[in-house]
């Protein structure tokens, strides 16, 4: 069942293009106009020439995908077991193991960088070792739910057969299970890819000079050092090569992906003798470990200081003093109660837009796909190129929007919607299209009938992709970089201005501010789960799924 | 949760944010001073100053920092136009130009300018902005350490070449910092543009410690006044003097010394920020900035000379200060021209 059942197509052109109209316009002005701003300030002959001549620039490119390969083939490598273990047994705590590895994933960039900077001793605090633990850290989820997806799948009676046709457990691995389960590898490896390669808030916290990627690169150029023509061209080298990879993905994808109706009639068995309990219980308790470990030592060292532990980085946390007078120019408060004001617009534009948007999508049928494919793009492009974007397009004249207040939420908002849209279209899809026509046959107006009918549908997975859109707005760190002034910045600005002042108190104050952070993403986390059930052809509220685009066996 | 009682929770937070949002002040009667983050904010006789403007105009004066000159130079430039403060403090002679051709400044000839020192006002183009202060950059070391090492303290740049001294200097990073800069330009004009870089590199084979601004560097990796690790840092030709006035108990030497081999003049300036809304306020306090009421306040709170020539300095500050007979300079028009270029060299041969 989907949008393209003749019913729904019956509304109104004129009613569909209004609907349409709003996010076509948002994403235009606020997307599509700063990117070709953006582009033309990189086509500039001497900025190309200093960019793509210059030895740094290679060197960035270089560090910056490898330490995405590696990072991809460590979580991989390190989240293969867990995947296993998670969708083949059953076990005690399997579900808050799940629920915790979906509330790292979804925890703000920052938060994991200062969890990692805070578990790691100190020689190996900043540098490689630091970010790819820190992306491990976060993409864990990924591998083992996208994975795991497929696996849970996979009935077991498959590899039954293959042992009583006699092949040895190595040879089930190699003939069974990995041919169907590449497609998912390979997807898994692509998002982590994707999203390490687009790191930045982990850069930023566990970067020093020379290990650096392009994103920061791009900020510090822009930022730093007042040369927003090489940034430019930096951000269009970056799309480029993230533009390459996706395509070259989605054309292994058609390729070689194969729709596998595997349905696995057993539910997965609880682990059966000593050596099998021990391998269950050791996965589950490593891979707590990693995810848990880093979280409870951003608590301990908030607590740390060169006499013993005490709270008082937290009571201080009013105060950025780095000596008498001298203030470190953030007040970390202020910034708690700028970024819940912050994310509480930001959200707000999400969900109407993407609702809108999605509510568009499907009425207008085929020619939804062309929206969106274009309400996608924001998620292809990095928030650093949006915020980036954003400022230097609307600088002058009647549109110099800079010290407007809005514009941190909108940029926000922009790397939001795709979720939003997203989770509710999977609803959307769903709708019996019969209801309609039934609305229709009792006299009602197709625009009455599609009002009746299909609006109820949406409150509850707009209320949950409001909390999702919420969270991103809270962590969001990357758009924010670039468009916040003095007097608006956000938490996570905060958190990592704190961070950079190596020992004392300050750093300290920066560990306690992550940890509130944490724990607010986190109650988000754990309302979407408890509120929004999922229900028969409604929508995931797994934030993995939502965001790495998977579909579970429960959706429609 | 029933749909009615979602739908109201929301709009009562949206009302509540809308509320908050449209509570913003807009007070008309207030001026933001723009500077760098070593400016203190509050408790010192500068902010005492400041507080006496208040009360003689009636505009609340409301100081905004964020990181080190370079860092608040390129802010300003992203931001020219529609500037976050109304007048900027700080930018000084090594990063002028970027501010100057982003078009950060709008110009403003303060009353009270004949006070300054005319060879001062004639490097600051156009009245775009006008000087505040001139100091000396140069490498300060922490007498007691070197005493403890039974080390002679280094005396000239390449002496920090040698084995002995590995590993005990931190300086500032030079896109970030104007110390750092001013550090980097002094060795340019010793050892000429084709000397330098290897000069760098032999530093960085010796273990220089680079970090983004002076408060970093001063206050926290410098042995004496942050109780860091490094005898050795980029800072002031009258930081020995400050070191005396607050030491506590009181000395009767100076605790730090200066290398005055290593020192570069360095000219700090302010100015009124173009498109600013509050241009008259700016005005009046882009005046006060040059009285004597407030440069008598530079010596003690900022660790520099008052570009005003009326102001007396402190008798310590005259008994304790190293004054350089020949400080380094470089053409501003040789700065202006490479500086960009000399920045992204220095970079991939320390930090590469």
């Amino acid at each position: 069942m989907d949008g393209r059942r003749p019913g729904l197509n019956r509304l109104p052109r004129p009613f569909v293009a209004g609907l349409a109209a709003v996010p076509v316009v948002f994403v235009a002005v606020f997307y599509l106009w700063p990117v070709a701003t953006l582009v033309g300030h990189g086509v500039d002959a001497d900025a190309l020439h200093h960019v793509l001549t210059s030895r740094r620039t290679w060197d960035v490119v270089w560090f910056t995908t490898w330490q995405a390969v590696a990072s991809t083939v460590l979580t991989l490598a390190i989240g293969i077991i867990p995947a296993h273990v998670i969708s083949r047994f059953r076990f005690p705590g399997r579900r808050l193991l799940i629920g915790t590895l979906t509330a790292v994933f979804v925890l703000p960039t920052v938060v994991v960088g200062a969890a990692v900077l805070a578990v790691l001793p100190g020689s190996l605090e900043r540098g490689v070792v630091a970010i790819l633990a820190a992306h491990v850290v976060f993409n864990l989820a990924v591998v083992v739910r996208v994975v795991g997806a497929t696996w849970e799948q996979l009935p077991a009676d498959m590899e039954a057969a293959a042992a009583t046709l006699g092949a040895s457990p190595a040879a089930v691995l190699r003939t069974v299970t990995l041919p169907i389960l590449r497609p998912a590898i390979a997807t898994a490896a692509a998002i982590v890819f994707l999203f390490t390669f687009t790191s930045f808030g982990v850069v930023r916290v566990l970067g020093t000079a020379t290990s650096t990627t392009i994103e920061v690169e791009v900020w510090r150029r822009a930022t730093q050092l007042g040369d927003t023509a090489a940034a430019a061209v930096l951000s269009m080298l970056q799309l480029l090569v993230l533009g390459a990879v996706v395509w070259s993905s989605a054309v292994a994808h058609r390729r070689h992906g194969r729709a596998l109706a595997l349905r696995s009639h057993s539910a997965p068995p609880r682990p059966r003798g000593p050596g099998q309990r021990r391998y269950v219980a050791g996965a589950a308790i490593a891979t707590a470990a990693v995810v848990v470990v880093p979280l409870v030592a951003l608590v301990e060292r908030s607590l740390r200081t060169r006499d013993g532990y005490s709270l008082n980085a937290w009571r201080r946390l009013g105060r950025s003093e780095v000596r008498p007078g001298i203030q470190l120019g953030v007040d970390p408060l202020e910034a708690l109660v700028n970024s819940m004001r912050t994310a509480a617009w930001a959200t707000a534009i999400a969900v109407v837009i993407g609702a809108l948007a999605a509510l568009a999508i499907v009425a207008a049928g085929a020619a939804g796909r062309f929206l969106d494919a274009g309400l996608a793009l924001p998620l292809g492009t990095s928030a650093v190129t949006i915020g980036f974007g954003l400022l230097i397009t609307f600088d002058d004249g009647w549109y110099d929007w800079r010290a407007s207040w809005w514009l941190v939420p909108v940029g926000q908002a922009l790397v939001a919607v795709p979720f939003v849209v997203r989770s509710t279209l999977g609803v959307l899809r769903s709708i019996e299209p019969d209801l309609v026509h039934a609305a229709a046959t009792l006299g009602a107006s197709p625009v009455r009938a599609w009002r009746e009918v299909v609006l109820p549908h949406l409150w509850r997975p707009l209320a949950v992709a409001a909390g999702l859109a919420a969270a991103i707005a809270l962590g969001e760190f990357g758009a924010t970089s670039f468009l916040s002034r003095r007097g608006n910045e956000t938490l996570p600005i905060a958190i990592e201005r704190l961070l950079g002042r190596t020992g004392g108190t300050l750093q300290s104050q920066g560990f306690a501010l992550a940890a509130i952070l944490a724990a607010a993403t986190v109650a988000i986390v754990v309302f979407l789960d408890v509120a929004g059930a999922p229900r028969r052809g409604g929508s995931s509220t797994d934030p993995v799924r939502i965001t790495t685009g998977t579909r579970s066996p429960e959706d429609g | 949760m029933t749909r009615d009682v979602r739908t109201r929770l929301l709009a009562a937070v949206i009302g509540l944010c809308v509320i908050a949002v449209a509570c913003g002040d807009d007070a008309d009667d207030r001026v933001v001073l723009v500077a760098y983050d070593s400016l203190p904010v509050e408790d010192t006789t500068l902010n005492d100053a400041l507080a006496a403007f208040t009360e003689r105009t009636g505009i609340d004066v409301e100081i905004v920092t964020a990181g080190d000159t370079g860092t608040m130079v390129s802010k300003a430039v992203l931001t020219a136009g529609n500037p976050e403060g109304d007048v900027m403090w700080g930018v000084d002679n090594t990063f002028l130009s970027r501010a100057v051709e982003g078009e950060v400044f709008e110009p403003y000839a303060p009353q009270g300018i004949e006070a300054l020192d005319p060879s001062l006002v004639a490097t600051a183009p156009d009245d775009m902005v006008v000087p505040v202060d001139v100091g000396d950059v140069c490498v300060n070391y922490d007498v007691a350490w070197f005493a403890e090492h039974q080390l002679d303290p280094p005396t000239t740049l390449d002496d920090l070449l040698r084995p002995e001294y590995a590993d005990l200097l931190v300086v500032e990073n030079p896109a970030t910092s104007s110390p750092g800069l001013a550090f980097v330009l002094a060795t340019i004009a010793e050892y000429g543009e084709d000397g330098w870089l290897d000069y760098w590199r032999a530093l960085d084979a010796n273990g220089v410690e680079v970090v983004d601004g002076w408060n970093e560097a001063y206050y926290e990796r410098f042995s004496w006044a942050g109780g860091g690790p490094k005898p050795l840092v980029v800072s002031y030709g009258s930081s020995p003097p400050a070191e005396v006035i607050f030491a506590d108990p009181p000395v009767d030497a100076a605790p730090t010394g200066v290398m005055d081999d290593t020192c570069f003049r360095q000219i700090e300036y302010a100015g009124i920020l173009r498109g600013t809304p509050r241009r008259a306020a700016a005005e009046l306090l882009v005046d006060f900035l040059v009285s004597a009421d407030f440069q008598r306040e530079l010596p003690l709170n900022l660790f520099v000379y008052p570009a005003n020539g009326d102001v007396e300095l402190p008798p310590e500050f005259v008994e304790y200060a190293v004054i350089p007979e020949q400080p380094r300079t470089v053409d501003p028009d040789d700065i202006d021209a490479h500086r960009a270029e000399w920045i992204d060299q220095w970079t991939a041969a320390v930090l590469g």
